[in-house]
């Protein structure tokens, strides 16, 4: 049976709504940026495109294969690969000290000035990317790995020091007001109520950073801090193609370690 | 339509060596977030070192509010407090913060980490007698576990000495805190509805060992409480609260059914006066929540 | 003070609960990390007292010295404004082409889209061969540093931004597919799964389905990944690949603390920049 619609007043559709305007304006923001970034490169993009730079490419890479695994290079690399993890670890020990005592005054808890200017050093601190970091310390302690610990340090406490004092300032801050009630004193009422509460979030952080600082310290050698990136430039610059690709093999095992291992105590935190 | 009388005791003007653990008044205290009502009104308190009370009234009446006011952590507006004979704002802050090791206040959501073991927190009660380093250690290796296990065991909880707080439920937490309440070296005991999360048979064990605490220490307690039948049945006197006043402050014997359907007037389980006489503690009030 | 005899208050406990359970863990971690404190130390060449030796403090503090003032003569500034706008071309070129490989292999990866596995919920085994196999190959692209790419880009193309370009689009291809993937299959299968079901292309499934929910969340990443590209860029220009890192390492050779300064000051602003536009964007289209 048909229904009746007849007696139904007839409703208007309703009127589409407002174009956005300035969401399109972003999109042709956007498209602008990419063209001219493009335009203004001075990169000869159909000199790739030859058959002869193909043949090139592919020659320079067929280079690579067999990597050397001759024992003494092996043992050589074995080295450098515990440099780098050394220089690694340490560095991120090093920045979860300075980012702890940084996150105190970074949350606040000691007055709004001191916070601004803690938030602006840990700023400037992680703006600073690790290799410039390394240009200034390896003047300061000279080549090898010691500089690039301290440039981790340095750039990793930024990071870490930010991180710690948002986790500080998310705390629920019942547990220590209470234990400060009760006639605690503050750093014990601190260690006892809040830093329990964060600490499993922060030690994450942490794992998380070590495997950046990982990636990190093997390239840090390219300006001159030992280890695995040492190696790699030294060789490359002599065109020395398979112990490049042994080099590079080794970078990726380490990084492969340094995210199993950061995982596994991840979950084991918080299981 | 508030009922005002005092205890016998405390009418005339306290000096500061009158020995009371507690003077309060005329004290004002405001909320801490706005700045608008007072939280609580022209409050009038004496309190003598061991005794117990009950603390009732409706939701929002600034039951807690006065608890925290009693335990030095919230500043009055106005008015006189003293504790242990002293004006606790008066005092430097060190001063204060060791009065305040003399205080204990238990808040109603017990106050543990959730990652934290249950020996550890039951110990923090210790921390404010022990010095940084100590404290530090206790974390790594708990100094004094047996002590812990001891208070745990008053409320049938000795099992969980090395559970993790967050694998507790909300019956167990709550009596943590007050576990950590046994083990602290407090005079003036503070406790902010210490029942909600628990079962008739573990809140008359709760309360009975509160109460013994208290009287083998001669400490005072205050414990607010919405269960009025329970109050009845455990604490001498009683003093009810309703938007910040404190509507009668009186021994239990004179306390009467009206008095307390007065009180909860406007709540929605309001109350039915009880059948039997005056001596009847067991009241036909539904808590009011 | 509630302190009594230890050994004798432990007797007191039943004997499930005399020993706590964790100390022998907390001993254990104690010593191995001790034990593992120490080669680590001295792999690294640990020297602290390295920081305070005379001639190396002196050395520093010249160099540091002639931080002040940055240099700041009309060429220098115009030569800065140059490498900068270089750099962000570098990075947003890089992260345009790393886009142009991660959407198909996007695309490929999500099993979200499989169409052999509806119904049966599982995949033809050749699609399940394919999609893993292009899987190991977003994992290689993205575990290779991208400076050891922008190395060996130098090697094959030489000097200048061409390398910087291919460095990031190969290294953010590998991220981009990798985490557009995980978001797309954490969101809501329902909406994709009801459109494929119906018949619809994986491409419109995708757009219509999946898309709406998980876009904010796609395009925050992107946003991310672009601001993190300009920071790569900069350090890729140590090895050569142009832009502001170019710069900068030549001054530092010259050990040129004047120009060293004012790119420093020039490279924060610049990060700080892009976060800001990277938030905004975030806000505007999301």
């Amino acid at each position: 049976m048909m229904i009746d619609t007849s007696t139904a007043a007839p409703s208007a559709m309703p009127p589409a709504p407002p174009r956005s305007w300035s969401t399109l304006v972003l999109f042709a923001f956007l498209l602008l940026l990419v063209a001219a970034s493009f335009a203004t490169l001075p990169i000869p993009w159909s000199a790739f495109l030859t058959l002869e730079s193909i043949n090139n490419m592919a020659e320079f890479l067929a280079g690579f294969a067999p990597p050397d695994v001759s024992a003494p290079f092996l043992t050589k690399t074995a080295i450098a690969a515990g440099e780098t993890l050394a220089m690694s670890a340490l560095g991120t020990l090093i920045a979860v000290g300075i980012g702890l005592a940084l996150a105190l005054p970074g949350a606040g808890r000691w007055g709004r000035a001191p916070r601004a200017v803690v938030r602006g050093v840990l700023n400037v601190l992680r703006s600073i990317p690790e290799l410039v970091w390394a240009s200034i310390t390896l003047i300061a302690v000279g080549l090898g790995p010691f500089g690039g610990t301290l440039a981790l340090a340095a750039h990793t406490s930024g990071v870490l020091g930010r991180l710690f004092s948002d986790s500080l300032e998310n705390v629920a801050p019942l547990p220590e007001q209470s234990l400060r009630t009760n006639g605690a004193s503050p750093l014990a009422a601190f260690f006892y109520a809040t830093l329990p509460q964060t600490l499993p979030q922060m030690m994450s952080y942490t794992l998380y950073r070590w495997e950046n600082n990982i990636r990190a310290a093997a390239i840090l050698g390219v300006v001159g801090a030992g280890g695995l990136g040492q190696m790699l430039k030294y060789h490359l610059s002599l065109f020395q193609m398979q112990q490049s690709a042994t080099v590079i093999v080794a970078m990726l095992l380490m990084v492969a370690l340094v995210d199993a291992i950061s995982f596994a105590l991840r979950r084991l935190l918080t299981h | 339509m508030s009922v005002s009388s005092k205890p016998q005791a405390a009418t005339q003007a306290a000096g500061p060596n009158d020995g009371l653990t507690y003077s309060l008044r005329g004290l004002t205290v405001r909320h801490l977030a706005a700045a608008q009502a007072p939280a609580l009104h022209d409050i009038d308190l004496s309190i003598a070192p061991g005794e117990q009370l009950a603390l009732i009234g409706p939701s929002g009446a600034g039951k807690t509010t006065l608890l925290a006011t009693l335990a030095c952590a919230h500043r009055p507006a106005s008015g006189e407090l003293r504790v242990f004979g002293d004006d606790p704002w008066a005092l430097s802050e060190a001063a204060r913060h060791r009065l305040r090791a003399r205080l204990f206040l238990a808040p109603q959501t017990p106050p543990l980490p959730p990652r934290q073991r249950v020996v550890t927190a039951v110990l923090a009660a210790n921390l404010p007698h022990w010095s940084l380093w100590r404290a530090l250690v206790s974390l790594f290796k708990p100094a004094d576990p047996a002590a812990a296990y001891r208070a745990l065991e008053r409320f049938n909880l000795g099992s969980k000495l090395y559970a993790r707080v967050d694998r507790l439920s909300g019956g167990e937490r709550q009596r943590c805190g007050l576990a950590r309440l046994l083990l602290s070296s407090a005079q003036s005991l503070l406790v902010d509805e210490p029942l909600s999360a628990l079962d008739p048979a573990l809140s008359e064990l709760t309360l009975v060992a509160l109460r013994q605490e208290a009287r083998e220490r001669h400490a005072t307690l205050v414990c607010s409480l919405h269960q009025v039948d329970l109050a009845l049945a455990h604490f001498p006197r009683i003093v009810a609260l309703k938007d910040g006043r404190i509507v009668f402050d009186l021994p239990r014997e004179q306390v009467t059914p009206e008095m307390i359907a007065t009180l909860y007037q406007g709540e929605t389980a309001a109350a039915a006066p009880a059948p039997a006489g005056i001596a009847e503690p067991v009241l036909n009030v539904s808590v009011c929540h | 003070m509630r302190s009594s005899n230890i050994d004798g208050a432990l007797a007191e406990l039943p004997p499930a609960l005399r020993a706590d359970p964790a100390w022998r863990g907390r001993l254990t971690l104690t010593a191995l990390a001790v034990l593992v404190l120490w080669p680590m130390l001295v792999a690294s060449e640990f020297k602290p007292w390295l920081l305070f030796d005379w001639q190396s403090l002196s050395s520093t503090a010249h160099f540091l010295a002639g931080f002040v003032p940055p240099a700041h003569t009309p060429d220098f500034l115009a030569l800065l404004l140059r490498e900068t706008w270089q750099t962000v071309a570098i990075a947003t070129a890089g992260l345009t082409l790393a886009l142009l490989g991660a959407i198909p292999a996007t695309l490929i990866v999500t099993e979200r889209l499989s169409i052999s596995r509806l119904g049966t919920g599982r995949m033809r085994w050749i699609s399940a061969i394919i999609r893993q196999c292009v899987r190991w190959l977003l994992v290689l692209l993205r575990s290779v540093p991208e400076l050891v790419w922008a190395l060996l880009l130098v090697r094959i193309i030489g000097l200048g931004p061409a390398a910087g370009v291919l460095a990031i689009a190969l290294t953010y291809c590998g991220m981009l597919g990798k985490v557009y993937a995980e978001i797309l299959e954490s969101s809501e299968a329902h909406a994709s799964d009801a459109l494929l079901v119906n018949g619809a292309g994986r491409l419109t499934a995708l757009l219509y389905g999946a898309l709406p929910e998980a876009a904010s969340e796609l395009v925050s990443y992107t946003a991310y990944r672009w601001e993190c590209a300009i920071r790569g860029s900069v350090v890729m220009g140590f090895v050569g690949a142009g832009g502001l890192g170019q710069r900068m390492d030549e001054s530092l050779r010259n050990m040129d603390g004047g120009e060293v300064s004012s790119m420093l000051i020039v490279f924060v602003l610049l990060v700080l920049a892009a976060d800001v536009v990277s938030r905004m964007l975030r806000k505007r289209l999301a």
